[in-house]
């Protein structure tokens, strides 16, 4: 008797399961296309940061995208920092200069400007949430500080298991590549846009915001000895190169992390296995010197 | 488990001190001489893993909270503070948010080997209910810890968690109305939880000395589950041989905890939690942290809340009977053959509901996890059942017995040593 009703507990498992591995299917299909997986100069154990290109992607940010987002976590000081774009301190404080920094109160008790210093944060373009979502017909740009680890798409099983042998972890920047380059026309049949709606490919839903921010040749990238950009300068680069920055103002760390981790990984290796063969050693004998286990 | 202590004082400051406060005697007793099974595998090493995982996240957690702010306006800013200014506060925050999921592998990997060897049964029954009671307690502080970046998960989270305290009848919303220190999760809430999440883990490790204690009255369990008979021949002593495989299967465990920390350091959280706390916008999906998952999916398999509720509940309490549930006189599933695919399905059962809980509850999943609710809480009616008719394998007489019968598969190199040290018991 508890043959069968074991059989009928399988047999209820097995249903469970297939039914569960069936349906992500459906679901994927509405989510719309999966960012391409990019190769990038940061990912796997012995990433670094490309310093031209987080150079190049800070052009962009402060060029394009800092007219409507803030990076309200990030000091000028961050640029020359190690692992980081590592302009140098002349340049960071030259930039800080630029902008207007509001401070205070003074002796007479009143709030002023100066001019900005390395220790100073990102000035956000709007004094406050709402003051952008007045701005910009109701929608509200997230700052950027932490935002390429606040984005990604779903991965699903199995490959979410796979990701952990082979440390993929960029689904951030490469959601923000792909939503840069990912405006196009509606697709037919597709519910006409409204005024301040967008069409993209890659954002859920497809509706977004945020008109298409880039066009090809908009930023003009440093000239290289032949007198030309190393690289194009096309949408397709500016959405690379700004989506590097801002997985290092995300994790400005990341380098440090990474190098240390290969320390730590060889260390507790090593480690391990002079452990194992002591451990072997000791269980060799039993307490009374009998060669057991 | 034995019972004089071995200790002998050397020094003329130990014998002063032994009859005063037999501190060192105790340390002696409990961690020198010790006598643990001579065939414990290293599924036995979670014990200390988990051990070693509670005093990293004490140690890691005293110090992120000397530069964390808890406060609704300023926690989040207060945890990029600390991965971006402090120094290696990176290292502290990732550690401590991994070692989280760490602790929980290592203590599900300790509960299914103790439910695969019987380790509950008698004498065991209080050991295990510690154990039980360990593990609400984790359960309660992860919750609790995760709510401190007050991201858009934390809060969510936070509130749809509390909330289920509403549906137990007459006194649910008085309940809730104190969890969250006022009609929202809000300021008061992210306080009162910083500071039970500061205050558990040392109940946590009070708690673990008792289930320390405990296992040092019993016995540890072995996987034949054949009780030690002769001491002499069926047990070493905790040093060198206990401590030496502890420390070596810490060490390979710190490889997979340094692999998270290091390259993976976000896998195992969330996204929208880097999005600060919003009361204004929900989040498409609120899911809780990979190790409540389980529960979640039994949760949400129930149609109605207070059900829900409960059911969850009973899903952990009903481990704290299992003693009494289990009817077979057998400890090892390894002697079971109806019992070992029970746990086996059990096993699936559990990461079944682990994935449902991640998935939207809408259509097949719903049904899928109102079949695995019935699988999961069929097991112990299962167990109880089968433990009353099932014909267990023949045991070993002893636990030396079945090291030297496992070694037969290399009877040569076996009857050479012997051949060799004579003074070998066959």
């Amino acid at each position: 008797m508890s043959r069968i009703a074991f059989r009928l507990a399988l047999t209820g498992l097995a249903a469970g399961l297939s039914l569960a591995l069936f349906q992500p299917a459906a679901q994927a299909a509405e989510a719309g296309p999966k960012p391409p997986a990019l190769t990038w100069s940061f990912s796997g154990p012995f990433g670094k940061f490309d310093r031209a290109q987080l150079q190049r992607g800070f052009k962009v940010f402060k060029e394009v995208c800092a007219s409507c987002h803030g990076a309200s976590l990030v000091a000028f000081r961050n640029l020359s920092q190690p692992g980081g774009p590592e302009f140098t301190p002349g340049q960071v404080a030259a930039l800080a200069a630029t902008y207007q920094i509001k401070d205070g109160p003074n002796e007479a008790g009143e709030m002023f400007e100066r001019p900005g210093r390395p220790a100073d944060r990102f000035p956000s373009p709007f004094a406050n949430e709402q003051a952008a979502r007045a701005a910009q017909g109701g929608a509200y740009p997230p700052d950027f500080s932490v935002l390429a680890k606040a984005r990604t798409y779903t991965r699903g099983f199995p490959t979410f298991v796979f990701d952990i042998f082979t440390q993929y972890q960029e689904q951030g920047p490469d959601y923000i590549h792909a939503l840069m380059t990912g405006y196009k026309e509606p697709p037919a049949g597709f519910p006409a846009l409204l005024p301040g709606q967008n069409y993209n490919e890659y954002m859920p839903g497809h509706l977004i915001a945020m008109p298409n921010p880039l066009s090809n040749g908009q930023v003009e990238y440093p000239k290289g000895a032949d007198g030309k950009s190393p690289v194009p300068e096309t949408v397709d680069q500016y959405a690379r190169d700004v989506a590097a920055f801002m997985v290092w103002m995300a994790e400005p760390h990341l380098e440090q992390r990474k190098r240390i981790g290969l320390q730590v990984m060889a260390f507790l290796t090593i480690f391990a296995f002079l452990l194992y063969y002591t451990k072997k050693k000791v269980w060799s004998r039993m307490p009374d010197g009998s060669p057991v286990h | 488990m034995s019972g004089h202590s071995s200790y002998v004082p050397k020094t003329g400051i130990e014998r002063w001190l032994d009859v005063r406060l037999p501190i060192i005697r105790l340390a002696h007793d409990s961690a020198v001489s010790y006598p643990v099974p001579r065939n414990l595998n290293y599924l036995w090493t979670f014990g200390g893993i988990l051990v070693f995982m509670l005093v990293a996240q004490i140690i890691t957690g005293i110090v992120l909270v000397m530069h964390y702010t808890p406060h609704a306006s300023m926690a989040f800013n207060s945890v990029e503070h600390i991965m971006r200014d402090v120094n290696y506060g990176w290292l502290l925050r990732y550690l401590h948010s991994n070692g989280a999921s760490m602790f929980f592998i290592a203590v599900y990997v300790h509960i299914f080997r103790g439910l695969y060897y019987g380790s509950y049964k008698a004498p065991r029954e209080v050991l295990w209910i510690l154990g039980v009671v360990i593990f609400l307690l984790m359960m309660a502080t992860a919750f609790m810890g995760y709510v401190l970046p007050w991201g858009q998960m934390s809060f969510w989270g936070a509130t749809v968690i509390t909330n289920l305290f509403s549906a137990l009848p007459v006194i649910g919303e008085t309940i809730v109305t104190f969890l969250w220190g006022g009609y929202s999760v809000d300021n008061p809430t992210l306080n009162r939880f910083f500071s039970l999440h500061y205050l558990l883990p040392f109940m946590i490790f009070g708690v673990v000395v008792l289930h320390i204690w405990a296992l040092h009255v019993v016995g540890q369990n072995n996987p034949t589950g054949v009780e030690v008979k002769n001491v002499a021949k069926d047990t070493v002593p905790f040093t060198p041989y206990a401590t030496v495989k502890d420390i070596f299967g810490m060490v390979v465990f710190m490889i997979l905890f340094a692999w998270f920390v290091f390259y993976q350091p976000n896998f195992m959280g969330h996204a929208d939690n880097y999005i600060p706390a919003n009361p204004a916008s929900t989040p498409a999906h609120i899911v809780p942290e990979w190790y409540f998952l389980p529960f979640y999916a039994i949760l949400r398999a129930i149609p109605d809340k207070l059900g829900g509720v409960l059911a969850m509940g009973a899903a952990i309490v009903v481990l704290a009977f299992l003693p009494w549930i289990d009817t077979s006189k057998v400890k090892s599933m390894s002697y079971r053959p109806i019992g070992r695919q029970l746990f086996w399905a059990f096993v699936v059962v559990c990461i079944g509901l682990g994935y449902l809980g991640a998935m939207p509850a809408e259509g097949g999943y719903v049904i899928a996890s109102q079949i695995f609710t019935v699988l999961y809480f069929g097991f112990f009616v299962a167990l109880f059942v089968v433990g009353l008719f099932e014909r267990p394998k023949a045991l070993p007489t002893s636990i030396a017995d079945s090291v030297l019968a496992s070694k037969g598969g290399s009877a040569a190199r076996v009857a050479t040593a012997t051949a060799a040290e004579p003074n070998v018991k066959g």
